[in-house]
This record gives structure tokens, C-alpha cells and sequence, in this order.
């Protein structure tokens, strides 16, 4: 009755992406490894800045994250969609595009972030113009997905594409509201927002990039490849539609449980909170519908080593779900945060989850590419088996060195007073596990090694067909049937409608909390003694950003005796109203900078920035000596007061002009007292700024207690 | 602090909306067919005949 169309899957780009994702892992894991290594090794940077901790740990959460990961999702997207909808790509030229335009965005980063260009906002590092880049890519790759859908043969969208679809409208509402900045030069940018509001938008993205990059992809991915793989259908369709709206409409909402403790406003952090839990649910709706489709078959697991992999991700997707929300819980938090757990989170998500999923799709996947049977299984399972082992010893020595670290902060005499005081012990007694912690990552990484061998001898003996031929009935348009309601199938079959009310309920989350923050002025109370940042500190600030310090250091004292003790007076949100953006960090593997102005004097940071175990022995920071050599560029003051005006920070008119006055007075004067202490270095040294800038941290509040 | 009961009211607003659509949908039978779909995507019109002998049987 029907007239049966002929056409060809496009399996190159598939390809592509696939050898893509395989090289991006081994880069991104083996950066990690290095900085794994650096964190009881410091003089591994060889003395070259570009590949310091603080500079690499950026380039290795990026690689991961968006060129593994990212490669990952487009692969599983470009095969799985379009025999979803049995149609080819709606185009090839877009598709190019996309693929080399991605990796063209991995290789600025790759470039960029070793050379300190950065905007310091975890996961958005990228500058601007690379931002604009990854807009553009995002619109083609959205382009080339909607097109397709619309010439689809298939009228019924499967559970994966809704995935696709709200991963590709969320992440460009996240990256842009996120990326507002405005930029100094071609290379520099500061955010539009501020401290506490910088905060709260920076992490309502930084979640959501969890959420909607590592989290609602890979489950299309896995509503996919998992049925496949063990080709059986997904345990429950209903609980599958169920958890994705409950999902995509909780998760935009959980953001500020990053913010813990911290000066965002208390009903902020307690709607993070309230949502995180709530998450649970759809989250484990996912898991049950992943695990359950192996119901009744699970000797399949003995044989096959597909399933294996992505048995074991799905339970890490379980195991992270059921964690986090545990950690938006305050009490937890308040041991959790700034600690190695938040490391071994993580790490069970993208080892665990991603890592496991992908490998699992690319064990599925490469010998269908290349029609021919996989190479070794042997070889396979010793991947697996090493991996599952690298996971557990990551992530069990990382939450060891939580444990120690988090209770020796809080630890208190009988007498009242700090049991150790100095940060460094606690450093010192957990340096062990970081050993313990690369060797699980070495053991992962040679897993994917194996892996690629393996991947590379099969590719070698099959033959790759690049266009895979395929038949299907066209699509019967209109049916009258379902035309009136306004259910999900109503949905389902009108791309654009759904695209528009999945856009409309991430939307109203985000605005709701975040509207309220900026225009309520009761949010952030003005401390009348909090000044803008000289012109030698705003400079001073920018190195502190570009060398990275905030890997390590955060700037945010929490309300605790244990830390207003260590630290000093906990922050206020007033005190960040000048902060473009905010830097509050999100890990301690060195000790809290927000009150270190004035602590110890402007000799003791030159000797500790150039070698920090002269001051501190046994620190592993590592040392910047090339701040004392290098010359501070000043021809960027002018621009950078009048942006910072321009974003509200009160400088008065004409300040630009005598603002390198002003910081080449100051640079004296800090100069003059270095030398006062018998240290020979002109003021016109990046290590001037930086000092100028620690001595600022925290005083503003401190000088108005005098 | 006035603007938390916005919040809250805007929140349950949200959430109430698609609690109704929700019901409404199951009840008016929109989810009648939810098992179909996920058996038709394992389905592929073009089986490799080395990998997956069984699935072609069943499928022709």
C-alpha cells in the first residue's frame, strides 16, 4: 500500500566523531593523570608556567567534559538518530561543520587554557571569542538535528531524541546566560555579573552543564545503545517518559547547592537543596529502566562484555545520583565541600558513567561500523575488569582523603583551639592517597589504551561502508487522530511545539531564581568600607586568574567556628560586589585566601610565590618564579577601569588616564619595602601586582573593625 | 525577603501545571501505546547477517 523509500545512514561522520572521541580520551585522562602526579611531584611542571597544575586542570576538565564527552554524545547522536527517524542527517555540509568546528574549539581551548587565557569560571574557561565559536557550533549541530527530524520516515520520537533535544536547548540557554561578559582585548573578558551573583549564575551553568552535557545526552544515549546492546526493549516506556519531564524540569533548579554555606542568600541555598533531593527520583527512574531491561537475562552479562560496561555505568549513574543529593544536604555539605570528595564524585560520574557508557558504545558500535566481528574479547575484558579496578581505587582513596582532611580541619582541642592549625598538615597526612589516587587513574587510562589497540584492529579487518543503505516507508502526514488533544503524543510528533515547551519550562526555573537575585537589593547588603580594586590589584587580580590559583584556593569563608578560626571573619555577600567575576573557587587543596591580606608581610609572599616549600616546607604548590622575571603589561589599565565602570564598579571620571599613575605609585612603594627587606626586584614585576592584590584580600572589612 | 513567597508561588504555579497536564494526559489516554515504540527501535530495516542472525529471523 505504501510506497517503500530507498536511502543511505551517513556512517562517516559517525566515524569521525568516534576516532575523535577514542583521541580526546587519551588526552583529556592523560592530562588528568599528570596532574594527578603533580599534586605530590610539583617540579613535574618542569618550570615551564604553560604546564603548571593550575593552568592544566582546567585543559583537563575541558578535555573530558566537552572533547570526550562531547565527541561521545555526537557519535551516539549521529547514529542513533538517524535510525531513529530512518532519514539520513537533514545535511552533510552541516554536519562537517560540525565535526571540525568542535575540534577546532577542543584545539583553542587546548592552546588558550595552558596560556593562562581564561575567564576563570569552572567549565566555562573558554574567552569570548571561543564562547561565540561554541555558540555558532551549537546552532549548526541544533540546525542539522531539527532538520533531520522534520524530513524524518518515522512520526513517533523515541525516548532518546526528547534526551537529544533538551540537551541541545538547555545547554544553549546555559552557555549564553553564562558566557555575558564583556570584553578588555580580543583575549580578555570580565563577566557581566558579580560576586554573588556571578556565583549563583556561574554555578547555576556549572550544574546544569552536569545536568544537561554529562547527564541527559548519555541517557538518550543509553535508551539507545542499551536495548540495542542487549536487544530486548527498554524495561518501561511510561516510567521513561515519566522520568525525562520530571528530570529536565528539577534539574535546572538544583545549581545553588554549590553554594552551600556560602554568602548566597539562605532561601537560595535551601531551594538548591529542597530540589537536589527531589532529583533522586528521576535519576533512579533512569537507573531502574537502564539495569531492568537486562530483566530475566542477566547470564547475558556473563558473555557480554557491551553489557558489562554499561551495567557498571548505569549503576555509577545510580551510585552519583544518590550522592549528590546526599551532599546538597547542608550537614554533609559542610564536610563535603572544598574537600576530595566533591573528586571522587565527580570521578565516579565521568569514569563510571561516561567513561563506562562510551566505551561500552564504542565496544558496540566500531564492529558495526567496519561489518566485521570485534578483534579480541579477551583483550575487552581485560578493560573492563582493569577500569572497574582504576574506578575503585580513585575513587576509595579520594574519599579516604576526604574523610581525614575534613575531620582534621574541624578537629578542636579540649582546650578550644584548633588540633592543627596548620593547613599544611592536613595536606601532608592525605599525600599518600593522592599516590594511591594516580595509580587508579594510571590503571584506567591503560584500560582505554588497550582499548584503542583493540578498536584499531577491528576497524583494520573489517571494511567500513560509509554510506549504509536503508529502507522505510515515508512518513503520513497528519493524522487526525490525535490532532485535538494535548497530550504527550501530541508532543511527540511536533518537533518545534515540544522544542518550544521544553525551552519554556527550563526557562521559568532558571528566571525564577535568578531574577529575584539581581534585582532585589535587600540580597546584597553594601558594606560602606568595600572600595574597588586599585588599578595594581585589578592587575594583580587578572594574574591571580590567568596562573589559576583558584583550582586550589577558595575565597569564601563559610559560618563556622572552625573556619572563622582558621580563616578570619566569615564573607559577606557585600564584600564581592566589585568582583567580575566572582572567585570564590570550589576546592581547598591549599588553604582559603579571602581574609590573607596583611597576614604576613610582602617579603614572605615573593619568597613563597617563587619557591613555596622556602616558606612552607613540604607544600605541594607549585612554585611561579616567572612572575618575578616577567613585566607587568600595564597598557591594558585604561580599558580594564573603564569596562569594570561600564559593569557598574563606582571609578570616577577620568580615572583612566591617571590610573597607571596610581598603580605605578603603589608598585613603588611595595617595591621599596621589598627592598627594605633585602630583596632586589623592580617595581614594574608581574610579583608586585600579584602581592599588591593578596595584601587586599579580605581587608576592606577588617580595616573598618580598627 | 518578600520576593521568597513570589518564588514559592511561582514554584507550585509550575509544578501544579504539569501535575494537571500530567493527569489529564493519563487519563484522556494519551499513553495508550507505551510499549511499541520501544520495541520498534530495535528493529533495523538492514541487519548485518553475521552479527545478528537471530534478530533477522525475527524481523523478516
Amino acid at each position: 500500500m505504501m510506497q517503500i523509500e530507498t536511502f543511505k545512514y551517513d556512517n562517516q561522520i559517525v566515524k569521525s566523531f568516534a576516532i575523535a572521541t577514542v583521541l580526546w580520551s587519551v588526552v583529556g585522562m592523560l592530562v588528568g593523570l599528570i596532574i594527578a602526579v603533580q599534586l605530590y611531584v610539583p617540579a613535574l611542571n618542569l618550570g615551564i608556567p604553560y604546564l603548571t597544575f593550575s593552568r592544566l586542570r582546567p585543559l583537563h576538565t575541558n578535555a573530558v567534559i566537552f572533547a570526550f564527552v562531547g565527541n561521545g554524545i555526537f557519535m551516539g547522536v549521529y547514529y542513533s538518530l538517524q535510525r531513529l527517524l530512518k532519514a539520513r542527517m537533514f545535511s552533510d555540509f552541516l554536519s562537517k561543520l560540525h565535526f571540525w568546528s568542535w575540534q577546532l574549539i577542543i584545539v583553542c581551548a587546548a592552546i588558550s587554557l595552558p596560556l593562562g587565557i581564561t575567564t576563570s569560571k569552572e567549565y566555562a574557561e573558554l574567552e569570548w571569542p571561543i564562547d561565540i565559536l561554541i555558540t555558532l557550533v551549537w546552532v549548526v549541530f541544533a540546525i542539522n538535528l531539527f532538520g533531520t527530524i522534520v524530513k524524518r520516515r518515522e512520526k513517533h520520537l523515541y525516548v532518546a531524541i526528547w534526551f537529544y533535544i533538551a540537551t541541545i536547548v538547555t545547554v544553549a540557554v546555559l552557555h549564553i546566560v553564562n558566557s555575558i561578559e564583556l570584553p578588555v582585548s580580543f583575549l580578555k573578558s570580565y563577566s557581566a555579573y558579580a560576586g554573588v551573583q556571578d556565583a549563583l549564575v556561574q554555578w547555576w551553568y556549572g550544574h546544569n552543564a552536569v545536568a544537561f552535557f554529562l547527564t541527559t545526552p548519555y541517557l538518550g544515549l543509553m535508551y539507545y545503545f542499551m536495548p540495542k546492546a542487549a536487544n530486548r526493549p527498554i524495561y518501561s516506556y511510561r516510567l521513561s517518559i515519566i522520568h525525562f519531564w520530571a528530570l529536565i524540569f528539577l534539574y535546572i533548579w538544583a545549581g545553588p547547592h554549590h553554594l552551600l554555606y556560602s554568602a548566597l542568600p539562605d532561601w537560595a541555598q535551601s531551594l538548591g537543596t529542597v530540589f537536589s533531593i527531589m532529583l533522586i527520583a528521576p535519576s533512579w527512574g533512569g537507573m531502574i529502566n537502564g539495569l531492568l531491561t537486562l530483566r530475566g537475562a542477566w547470564d547475558k552479562l556473563r558473555e557480554d562484555v557491551v553489557l558489562k560496561f554499561m551495567v557498571v555505568a548505569i549503576t555509577a549513574y545510580g551510585m552519583s545520583t544518590f550522592e549528590g543529593p546526599m551532599m546538597s544536604l547542608k550537614n554533609v555539605n559542610a564536610l563535603a565541600h572544598f574537600t576530595d570528595w566533591v573528586i571522587a564524585h565527580v570521578h565516579i560520574g565521568a569514569l563510571g558513567w561516561n567513561g563506562f557508557l562510551t566505551f561500552g558504545i564504542l565496544y558496540w558500535l566500531i564492529p558495526r561500523l567496519w561489518n566485521t566481528n570485534l578483534f579480541s574479547k579477551k583483550l575487552a575484558n581485560f578493560h573492563f575488569w582493569i577500569g572497574f579496578l582504576g574506578i575503585v581505587v580513585y575513587a576509595s582513596s579520594m574519599y579516604w582523603s576526604a574523610l581525614v582532611q575534613t575531620l582534621m580541619w574541624k578537629q578542636f582541642t579540649p582546650q578550644g583551639l584548633l588540633q592543627y592549625p596548620n593547613f599544611l598538615e592536613t595536606v601532608l597526612q592525605i599525600i599518600p592517597m593522592y599516590v594511591i589516587r594516580s595509580v587508579g587513574g594510571l590503571l584506567y587510562l591503560t584500560g582505554v589504551l588497550v582499548m584503542v589497540y583493540n578498536l584499531i584492529k577491528t576497524a583494520k579487518q573489517g571494511t567500513f561502508v560509509a554510506d549504509e543503505e536503508a529502507q522505510a516507508p515515508p512518513m503520513i502526514k497528519e493524522p487526525i487522530k490525535y490532532k485535538k488533544g494535548l497530550g504527550h503524543r501530541w508532543i511527540e510528533s511536533r518537533p518545534l511545539q515540544f522544542t518550544l515547551l521544553a525551552a519554556v519550562a527550563i526557562l521559568i526555573g532558571g528566571i525564577v531564581e535568578m531574577i529575584p537575585t539581581f534585582l532585589v537589593k535587600t540580597n546584597i547588603p553594601t558594606i560602606a568600607s568595600v572600595k574597588p580594586y586599585t588599578p595594581l590589584e585589578l592587575q594583580g587580580r587578572d594574574l591571580y586568574i590567568r596562573e589559576g590559583c583558584l583550582g586550589c584556593h577558595s575565597q569564601m569563608i563559610r559560618p563556622f567556628r572552625t573556619e572563622v578560626e582558621r580563616y578570619g571573619e566569615y564573607s559577606k555577600a557585600g564584600e564581592y560586589v566589585y568582583d567580575h567575576p566572582f572567585l570564590w573557587g570550589s576546592k581547598r587543596t591549599g588553604p582559603d585566601l579571602m581574609r590573607e591580606g596583611k597576614k604576613y608581610p610582602n617579603s614572605w609572599h615573593y619568597y613563597h610565590m617563587n619557591d613555596p616549600r622556602l616558606m612552607s616546607p613540604g607544600s605541594i604548590m607549585p612554585p611561579f618564579p616567572w612572575l618575578s622575571e616577567n613585566v607587568l603589561d600595564i597598557s591594558s589599565t585604561e580599558k580594564k577601569i573603564s569596562v569594570m565602570r561600564k559593569l557598574g564598579v563606582p571609578y570616577p571620571d577620568g580615572f583612566e588616564a591617571v590610573a597607571n599613575e596610581e598603580l605605578k605609585k603603589q608598585a613603588d612603594t611595595i617595591a621599596l619595602d621589598l627592598t627594605n627587606a633585602g630583596i632586589v626586584v623592580d617595581s614594574d614585576k608581574e610579583i608586585i601586582a600579584m602581592i599588591a592584590y593578596l595584601q587586599r584580600l579580605g581587608t576592606d572589612i577588617k580595616a573598618k573593625k580598627q | 525577603m518578600s520576593v521568597i513567597v513570589v518564588l514559592i508561588l511561582f514554584s507550585i504555579m509550575v509544578a501544579g501545571g504539569f501535575l494537571v497536564a500530567f493527569i489529564w494526559a493519563v487519563k484522556s489516554g494519551q499513553y495508550d501505546d507505551k510499549y511499541t515504540p520501544s520495541v520498534r527501535m530495535l528493529f533495523d530495516d538492514k541487519e548485518k547477517t553475521i552479527l545478528n542472525e537471530k534478530t533477522n529471523k525475527t524481523n523478516s
